[in-house]
């Protein structure tokens, strides 16, 4: 079972954090930082598994992980998964021959500006810490509709709903406003014939 | 207004990200985070009802903010709001934020359950999928007790889209692994094993997870996977790289099913059915010789994923661990990609090894790579895959490799990783112990252990190496030797000087022949080291040199000056004072022949499991070293307290007979709580108000089989107990001690029993003992104990305290000697369902036979020989006398040492009996 499922950068800032197994919020803050702190002090070249950090549950544990540019995508499995299954779902099959497919090219920005895309993306993959489909381009195929359909919203769905919202942003106190001093204007110029 | 753009809406979540990152400092950060949260908190309360838009907007931003570590604490029912949009982006964000933000317990559960009931419900898929993924990331009770029928009938329904089924497969995982109670397969589970000829692979990948689940606890129900596993799998596996179109993945054919199957199969024995298993050994050796084809690709995802399937290959075959051919073929293969060069490779190759040296077929091919692994821990850049070899050198290990490996190790551990060290130096202790051919070579080991990473090396470690040499005379004289060598580097370990002062200390005089190593040299020597140790270490020094005032007479006026020096009759520190103190005095008034008798050598330590590996085991997982030795030393601890009879200050007059009949109505024994923390209570503390215990049912179950001893025992007062039974009647005597230095006033004692007992001496004087004597009648029979309640004066506070007394049915046993035949005729009179009362328990105590038997003796029963036809098992008989009736009681236990389990039958007369033996008994054991 695929326990968690990490991104982040560099510097050790996540980007993409996703747990299958419940913690406190702190505890997940510290298992990234854990998780960064024992895979980021690796040289490149060295071998891409290693025993999990004491927060997430020490050597039952492999951290599976590959670097790429500024990011570090980190597996944390249990016994029960291929490491190198999972070096190749994280490749490929998976997850960032998927993102650069979705995002053309992807890079860290795109994982900064799209979170809920890459949560879509990566849920296509991976459902409550097991693997739900390897196929690429059935991933693709779910990510392309999902798309199709929000864009759908957005354009003629969404239409009566940007018409909305343009009805409440006319300013209308003043519309009514408007209107009376018309009438007063109509009214006023009357009167005096009347004398 | 949002400009909607090319799908990607919410132009506000990237301006408030672009903010963010343009933030110079970590506070202009959170200063623009607490802004948003202020804006956001805001427009959730404020009259305008938001529209669905702003609503996910916000939403985002706060997971947004989340992901950047801050805490939210709000926004959960907006969320919840977005799951009944019938908009897909919208109904999407909110189950997103519900996965990510939303704990089991939440109370917004109930809502969920419902967004998700409809989702469900809607057949649309997409929809479905969602309410999916979102059970199977909460994977909450509630979610589980409210879903768990539904989602195998979505699972195996005919008319559900394979992306669904998918989904629901995982989903259907999810809430077995959370609440495997409510999770009943029954019916489905036949439907589900078939979902593995499924057409479509997604599918196959996705069920397979759970079948493997699901086999792993109900072996036996699922067993027909096995070979639609193998079938499965032998089509992958036969098929040409293209037949599988989008499942190949560079020119390997659905790697990651085939390693899922692979695995799946680990969950099973090797198949019966010959044809299956040769339909499984052809795969397997199809896969082998794969990978000595040339790579179709020299992409190293081509090669990853043709290995994955490889390894998971080896471990099926070392799983079945009954191939002797393909075993060796396996071992050949990781022995190539011990030398190969991707990094990854080496790595498993060490950890699937490790499993291999432990088959018998397999661990002499494995030992013939130890030059390739021992280069591996030497020249390794990784430390994952220097531990691996270092592993592997462990797993290896055999008498003819020892040495060769114990020295690798010893000399690798010099430039080892601090993260590894301490368990190296577990490792080589244990291999040094149990290949040790000549206790030499272990105690050079060991001190070389010590000289390289004594820091490393635990208390166990040096314990252990003592009492080896203790026990061990052949060694003694070579042990003195080399730790005295050993002391003489300038720089030494301490723990090193702590192993030399034991020995010394112990064995100093064989090797006192010899003028370079005189007593005053030995002595002078050890001194040498003093002054530069922690306290504990200068204690065993001092000890060490009262040996010596044994063991060399001519020393002792030196030693005697270096105790009486200040620094040690006047240290700061207690223990070295008193030992200073005691071993000056000890020595200058004791004879020779009583300093030879309180100095003598130590006697040999019992042999038991080596501390060390206990060790291992603990570091290598808790839960591994059993928690009941600990409790049996206590339990020790307790009955030697025992022996509370210290014969009769003041005795009462004998009591009429206390009625037990009046027990069931009078006490309220079920209520109070039985805890042992409850002897621990401290009177002192309350002072002025009165201090109710009840009894500790701890000391209260000793009593069950056993009629004489301490029943009750606080810092104040000692309760001890002898009693005598006879049929129905018997006798108890209650001795109450003091055991303050003040008078105990107004002492009364009330069983609450129907008994007009004479009362006891009002005054109990410090450190006195007075007596009660109650005579006990059986009416009939019964379940809770009697109490007794006891008041008194301590100072001035009132003392009140209420004790279970160990009156028990099985207290009027009479045992009844029967033949093998009798029993069994008996056994079978008393075959109603509600006579019998039955329970398996796990073990709480040793399971030695001589323990068991004196326990069912000590109940009262006859304990038959010869009767069961296991002569594991334990039969008696017995007869219960009661005024009114007897009860005739047969009984059965069966233990089951390797499980560590008991089961108990009972067989009564009277059916109450049946179940009040059996949960006393039950408690036993």
């Amino acid at each position: 079972m695929i326990k968690a499922i990490l991104i982040f950068n560099n510097h050790g800032k996540p980007r993409l954090s996703k747990f299958y197994e419940h913690y406190n919020e702190d505890t997940e803050q510290q298992i990234i930082r854990e998780t960064f702190h024992l895979v980021s002090k690796r040289d490149e070249n060295v071998c891409n598994f290693l025993e999990g950090g004491m927060l997430i549950g020490g050597s039952d544990y492999k951290l599976i992980y590959r670097h790429y540019a500024t990011l570090y995508f980190v597996f944390c499995v249990d016994s029960s998964e291929s490491e190198l299954g999972i070096l190749d779902l994280i490749q490929v099959k998976v997850f960032v021959e998927t993102l650069d497919k979705c995002f053309e090219n992807v890079c860290e920005l795109d994982l900064i500006f799209h979170v809920d895309k890459v949560h879509n993306i990566l849920a296509e993959m991976v459902m409550g810490g097991m693997v739900l489909e390897t196929n690429m381009n059935e991933i693709i195929t779910q990510v392309d509709a999902q798309n199709k359909m929000e864009k759908s919203e957005a354009g003629i769905a969404g239409a009566p709903a940007r018409a909305v919202s343009a009805v409440k942003n006319m300013n209308l106190p003043e519309m009514p406003r408007n209107i009376n001093i018309g009438d007063i204007s109509i009214k006023v110029p009357n009167l005096p014939s009347f004398k | 207004m949002p400009a909607v753009s090319k799908g990607d809406g919410m132009r506000g979540l990237a301006v408030f990200i672009s903010d963010i990152r343009n933030c110079k400092s970590k506070e202009a950060e959170i200063k623009r985070i607490n802004k948003e949260l202020a804006n956001i908190r805001s427009k959730f309360k404020g009259d305008k009802a938001l529209d669905g838009y702003s609503k996910k907007k916000y939403v985002c931003k706060l997971l947004f903010i989340f992901l950047l570590g801050h805490d939210i604490d709000f926004g959960h029912m907006e969320a919840v709001n977005l799951l009944s949009s019938n908009k897909y982006t919208e109904k999407q964000i909110g189950y997103l934020f519900i996965s990510v933000l939303v704990n089991s317990n939440s109370e917004l559960i109930r809502l969920i359950n419902n967004a998700i009931k409809n989702d469900l419900s809607s057949r649309n898929p997409t929809f479905m999928c969602l309410a999916l993924h979102c059970i199977a990331n909460v994977g909450s009770r509630e979610m589980a007790e409210a879903f768990a029928s539904e989602i195998p009938r979505i699972l195996v329904a005919g008319d559900t889209m394979d992306s669904v089924k998918q989904s629901a497969a995982l989903c259907l995982l999810r809430l077995y692994k959370t609440s495997p109670d409510l999770v009943l397969m029954g019916e489905w589970t036949s439907r589900v094993v078939h979902l593995l000829n499924d057409q479509h692979m997604g599918v196959v990948t996705a069920a397979i997870s759970l079948i493997t689940c699901l086999s792993q606890k109900n072996p036996d129900e699922f067993k027909t996977c096995v070979s639609l596993a193998v079938s499965r799998l032998s089509r992958i596996v036969s098929s040409a790289s293209t037949d599988l179109q989008d499942y190949t993945y560079y020119f390997v054919p659905a790697p990651w099913l085939s390693c899922k199957l692979l695995r799946l199969l680990q969950c099973y024995p090797p198949p019966e059915d010959g044809a299956v298993k040769g339909r499984l050994v052809e795969c397997l050796e199809t896969i082998l010789n794969k990978a000595q084809e040339p790579p179709k690709s020299k992409k190293v995802q081509h090669s990853n994923a043709k290995n994955a399937i490889l390894f998971e290959a080896i471990s099926l075959i070392i799983h079945y661990d009954s191939e002797p051919n393909l075993l060796v073929r396996a071992c050949n293969q990781l022995g190539q990609f011990l030398q190969h060069r991707e990094t990854n490779l080496r790595y498993l190759a060490l950890e699937s090894m490790c499993t291999l040296a432990s088959s018998e077929f397999s661990h002499e091919a494995v030992k013939t790579h130890i030059e390739t692994v021992i280069n591996a821990l030497k020249t390794e850049r990784d430390v994952s895959v220097r531990q691996r070899a270092a592993d592997l050198l462990y797993a290896m290990c055999d008498r003819s490799n020892a040495k060769q490996i114990v020295a690798e190790m010893l000399s690798y551990l010099e430039t080892a990783d601090y993260s590894i060290r301490e368990e190296m130096v577990l490792k080589v202790a244990i291999l040094a112990e149990k290949y040790a051919v000549d206790y030499s070579w272990y105690v050079d080991t060991i001190l070389n252990l010590i000289r390289i990473a004594g820091d490393y090396v635990s208390e166990e470690v040096w314990y252990r190496v003592i009492q080896i040499v203790i026990n061990r005379d052949d060694v003694q004289g070579y042990a003195a030797k080399t730790v005295f060598e050993a002391l003489q580097a300038p720089a030494c370990h301490e723990n090193m000087v702590k192993v030399g002062g034991y020995i010394l200390g112990e064995f100093g005089n064989l090797i006192a022949g010899d003028p370079r190593s005189s007593p005053l040299v030995q002595f002078n020597l050890l001194h040498s080291k003093f002054h530069l140790c922690s306290v504990p270490t200068r204690a065993l020094l001092l000890s060490a040199y009262i040996k010596f005032i044994n063991l060399f007479p001519e020393t002792k006026a030196t030693i005697q000056e270096v105790l009486r020096c200040d620094s040690q009759i006047r240290n700061s520190d207690v223990e070295l004072q008193q030992r200073a103190v005691e071993y000056l005095k000890l020595s200058s008034i004791a004879s020779t022949d009583v300093l030879a008798t309180v100095l003598e050598e130590m006697p040999p330590f019992p042999e038991r499991e080596s501390s060390i590996l206990a060790k291992l085991k603990k570091k290598k997982g808790p839960g591994a070293v059993s928690v009941t030795e600990l409790e049996d030393s206590k339990r020790e601890g307790g009955e030697l307290n025992g022996g509370g009879d210290r014969g009769p200050d003041t005795a009462s007059t004998p009591s009429p007979s206390a009625d037990l009949l009046g027990i069931r109505s009078a006490a309220p024994v079920g209520a109070a709580p039985a805890s042992a923390g409850s002897l621990l209570v401290d009177v002192f503390s309350e002072a002025g108000t009165t201090t109710t215990l009840p009894s500790s049912s701890l000391f209260w179950l000793l009593f069950v089989c056993k009629n004489n001893g301490v029943l009750f025992e606080n810092q104040l007062l000692q309760i001890g107990i002898k009693s005598e039974y006879r049929q129905n009647l018997g006798r108890m005597y209650l001795f109450y001690g003091n055991k303050t230095s003040v008078q105990f006033a107004s002492f009364t004692t009330t069983p609450q029993l129907n008994v007009q007992t004479k009362p006891v001496e009002p005054l109990v004087e410090g450190g006195a003992q007075i007596q009660q004597v109650l005579n006990i009648e059986c009416l009939t029979d019964f379940s809770d104990a009697p109490l007794l309640n006891i008041k008194f004066r301590y100072g001035g506070a009132l003392q009140n305290l209420t004790l279970k007394l160990p009156v028990t049915i099985n207290k009027f046993f009479q045992p009844t000697e029967m033949t093998s035949s009798d029993f069994f005729q008996r056994w079978k009179q008393l075959s109603q369902p509600q006579q019998e009362a039955q329970k398996i328990f796990k073990a709480n105590h040793s399971m030695d036979t001589e323990v068991l038997k004196a326990k069912l003796l000590g109940l009262g029963t006859a304990l038959l020989d010869n009767v069961d036809p296991n002569p594991e098992n334990y039969v008696c008989a017995g007869v219960i006398q009661t005024k009114g009736q007897q009860v005739g009681c047969l009984l059965r236990l069966e233990p089951n040492a390797q499980a560590q389990m008991y089961r108990l039958t009972l067989r009564c007369s009277k059916d109450s009996v049946s179940r009040r033996l059996c949960e006393l008994l039950a408690e036993q054991f």
